[in-house]
């Protein structure tokens, strides 16, 4: 499109090079399943993505390839599957889910999956460790656990400088470098510290430009949602990090928001409500319930699901390439802690952004299948609601299976939410 | 500190002390807590599962392991969503409802609920709340060298609540207090295995728990006095088959629950409490005793779901204990939406089906009050068995 309010079609390019991008990636991971080539499992905090890149190792994300098959409404095949194998109906759906698709060979909506030459994972999630002995058993796959000490307590951070960051940081590189110990045992091939740069070099570009991208909303019109263009965003951040296309993406997205912000183009016509979600996406009916938002003009302007499931990226953290390892200890530590925080010390982070993004209200979404994210979330909700005179919606459903989505109630709950706000904007408008 | 806050049990006889202390388990109310911080000591609570209570030992608190309990979460249902466990609840609601009072709070990544806790806990409480962070990468070389560097940060903060710094001597002094204990639940438990009949379930359990309710030096002493009492007993063996229960590592099963299983079977080895007998032998007194209690949890320990470790895939680590127990069967457990538990529960069952190990498998909650149900399904178990 080019009448002049789109100039090379900008408006909406993210969107579709978005989804080329991921289809690409997943094209390639058919191609390398169907050679029986090698890959790494690893997952969205914390993959390492740098380090094995480094050794020729294409990326796995099995979360991302579930979630994929709740999108793709086939989730409910893949749960049923892997509780009749014996998994309980009470665990993460992910999990299940992954399960069948390597009972399956790799089959997936998508293309196949290659099995793992090694996997990858970190503490940000117990269940990654849980899933990965799965692995372990089902294919005798060595893992490597990157343990990335978080938060010890509210408010205490340790900050680069700090003997306890050091400390932590000092554990992190031993860590890495046993990583690089095992990925040159098992691909042959010797750790290459240049091309270690380069490819640090790709994630900072992307992480300056992200941390950018999620600033433009604080624009009025917001110029994307947080939840649908959002995950769009995360697929190709997680998935192709470290490479030049997904630097490139970004720095391209960063432009896109610029000129939609310019431009006053906002992600809806009419943006009455700015929202904040927290928690995971409903992705079993993914498109529905956004629409149960966007239909009362509201949009949400940001996430803590963009700052967890981009483990951090969000921070625009750089690497510094004169001391690579150490850096990349370091990032690790700071944007995988930050990634952490955003869970279990969510309503810290969610006061400073009700002004800065001008909220009206903010949804919590917990789900069955992630206690890692949803424990803490009524507490979290309740100590905010102390805090900040802030409405907010609490609704419970899940990421993958249906059974415990139900539609109907989830519109009841929005709508009387909506309404509310409605109400708080009328008062307010009163009162001058 | 010294501070003598369970006596009833002093100068009793055998049925009378299991009385006693099963009477401490079951009071909601703590009085054996109560009694400590009314001396003016300090309490140090910690969840499940292993914690090193020899450090807050060491600084003159009392380590108190919360470890849920059944009671209505009348306070604490509003702090938390559906599809949770019940320990996570009903441990916060204990201190909401002021049945215990802590001076810290400290949880451990044992699994994606529990990590949640500090956060949690410091929202409504003003002592200092966190997580020690025990090494999830057990595996690496790295790893005593910073868990002893984690124990002392945390000493650190425990000194800071008791006002008082703690020297090596002090927490060598402690940790031979705790290795006098492990040995004591050692010998508690080569009792359970090789004469189950002079040591029901339920009575070993009991035993066992009330070192999480008592300063251990308590503990000792009542564990000396009662461990020739039970093997002097003059119970007869009778003809039940030997079991291992498994899937007691963190939320545990109503004590009436354990009562039951053991009137259908030999409960001959199990995980319950497993962090207050985690660490197997000794810990080194030679050195530096963080770093000992360090390399002692990594390299001298038993397993559980919550702790990864290559060289321990629990469902090896399972066989080994039925065999070592002399077991012919497991009561393969989980709590009610503990994920650990459950999703160990199928490396369980597929290797022992795949050796043809008999396995009752079965989930349960703190709160349950009736058990008819399992109980007909194991008295069903066990024929099948004894009689196969």
């Amino acid at each position: 499109m080019s009448d002049g309010k789109n100039p090379d079609g900008i408006v909406g390019r993210g969107n579709r090079e978005g989804a080329d991008l991921f289809r690409d990636w997943f094209d390639q991971l058919d191609k390398t399943a169907k050679n029986k080539g090698p890959s790494a499992y690893v997952f969205v905090m914390g993959s390492i993505a740098e380090i094995l890149r480094v050794f020729d190792l294409p990326l796995v994300f099995p979360e991302i390839n579930s979630l994929q098959t709740a999108v793709r409404r086939v989730a409910h095949e893949y749960l049923g599957q892997a509780e009749d194998y014996g998994y309980s109906p009470d665990i993460c759906g992910y999990v299940k889910a992954d399960v069948a698709l390597q009972i399956r060979g790799g089959d997936h909506p998508m293309g196949m999956i290659p099995k793992p030459t090694l996997a990858v994972i970190t503490n940000a999630c117990n269940t990654y460790i849980k899933w990965a002995e799965i692995w372990e058993r089902m294919f005798h796959a060595p893992v490597f656990t990157i343990d990335i000490p978080g938060t010890r307590q509210a408010g205490q951070s340790f900050l680069p400088g700090d003997s306890d960051f050091e400390r932590d940081r000092r554990y992190v590189q031993a860590q890495l470098n046993e990583l690089i110990d095992l990925c040159q045992q098992l691909t042959g091939l010797s750790f290459d510290i240049d091309r270690f740069r380069e490819i640090l070099h790709h994630t900072n570009r992307m992480n300056i430009a992200w941390k950018q991208v999620i600033e433009f909303n604080r624009n009025h019109p917001s110029v994307f949602n947080a939840l649908t263009d959002g995950t769009i965003y995360l697929g190709v951040s997680n998935g192709l990090r470290g490479n030049p296309e997904a630097s490139l993406f970004f720095e391209k997205l960063r432009e896109e928001m610029e000129y939609k912000a310019s431009k006053g183009i906002g992600t809806l016509v009419d943006e009455k409500y700015r929202l904040v979600f927290v928690g995971v996406p409903c992705y079993p009916i993914f498109r529905r319930f956004n629409e149960l938002f966007t239909e009362w003009g509201g949009t949400f302007v940001n996430s803590t699901y963009l700052w967890f499931a981009s483990g951090g990226a969000n921070r625009g953290f750089e690497y510094d390439l004169n001391r690579p390892l150490e850096s990349l200890a370091e990032g690790l530590l700071l944007s995988v802690r930050d990634a952490m925080d955003s869970m279990f010390h969510h309503n810290l982070a969610l006061e400073e952004i009700i002004d800065e993004y001008d909220v009206d209200g903010i949804v919590f979404h917990p789900i069955k299948s992630c206690r890692t994210v949803s424990t803490g979330l009524a507490d979290g909700r309740r100590a905010l609601m102390e805090a900040r005179d802030i409405p907010s919606l609490f609704i419970e459903s899940d990421m993958m299976d249906r059974r415990v989505v139900s539609e109907a109630q989830m519109k009841n709950r929005i709508d009387a939410f909506f309404e509310g706000l409605a109400s708080r904007k009328q008062r307010e408008a009163l009162a001058g | 500190m010294t501070v003598s806050t369970f006596d009833k049990w002093q100068d009793q006889p055998l049925d009378e002390i299991l009385y006693e202390s099963r009477e401490l388990l079951e009071d909601m109310s703590f009085p054996t807590v109560q009694r400590w911080r009314e001396s003016g000591g300090k309490v140090i609570g910690h969840f499940q599962v292993y914690f090193p209570e020899e450090i807050a030992h060491a600084a003159g608190a009392l380590p108190f392991k919360l470890r849920g309990a059944p009671v209505e979460p009348r306070h604490a249902d509003s702090r938390f969503g559906s599809y949770l466990c019940s320990i996570i609840k009903s441990s916060l609601e204990l201190v909401l409802s002021h049945n215990i009072e802590l001076d810290m709070f400290v949880t451990h990544p044992i699994c994606d609920a529990a990590r949640n806790l500090a956060a949690i806990w410091g929202r409504n409480f003003s002592y200092p709340c966190q997580i020690l962070y025990l090494p999830q990468n057990a595996n690496s070389s790295y790893a005593a060298q910073y868990l002893s560097e984690e124990y002392a940060r945390l000493l650190k903060d425990i000194e800071v609540v008791v006002d008082r710094k703690v020297s090596a001597d002090d927490l060598r002094h402690s940790m031979s207090v705790f290795n006098e204990n492990r040995s004591l639940i050692r010998e508690l438990y080569t009792l359970k295995r090789e004469k189950p009949w002079l040591c029901s379930a339920d009575e070993a359990y009991t035993l066992l728990a009330i070192g999480g309710l008592i300063p251990r030096e308590e503990h000792n002493q009542l564990l000396k006095t009662v461990l020739p009492m039970l093997k002097s007993r003059a119970n007869k063996q009778q003809d039940r088959i030997r079991v291992v229960f498994e899937g007691g590592f963190c939320e545990q099963p109503p004590l009436d629950m354990i009562r039951m299983l053991g009137k259908s079977c030999y409960v001959v080895d199990d995980d319950l409490l497993i962090g207050l007998r985690y660490i197997l032998e000794d810990v080194s007194l030679e050195g530096d005793p963080l770093f000992n209690l360090a390399h002692a949890y990594l390299e001298k320990s038993t397993y559980s779901p919550v702790q990864h470790d290559l060289r321990k895939p629990k469902e090896k680590m399972l066989l080994e204990r039925i065999k070592n127990a002399g077991a012919e069967a497991a009561i393969v457990t989980a709590a009610k939406m503990c994920e650990p538990g459950l999703e160990e529960q199928v490396a369980y069952t597929r290797t022992l089906d795949e050796l043809g190990t008999p396995y009752f498998i079965s989930e349960f909650e703190e709160n349950m009050t009736s058990f008819d149900h399992i109980e007909i399904q194991l008295e069903t178990f066990v024929e099948n068995i004894l009689f196969s």
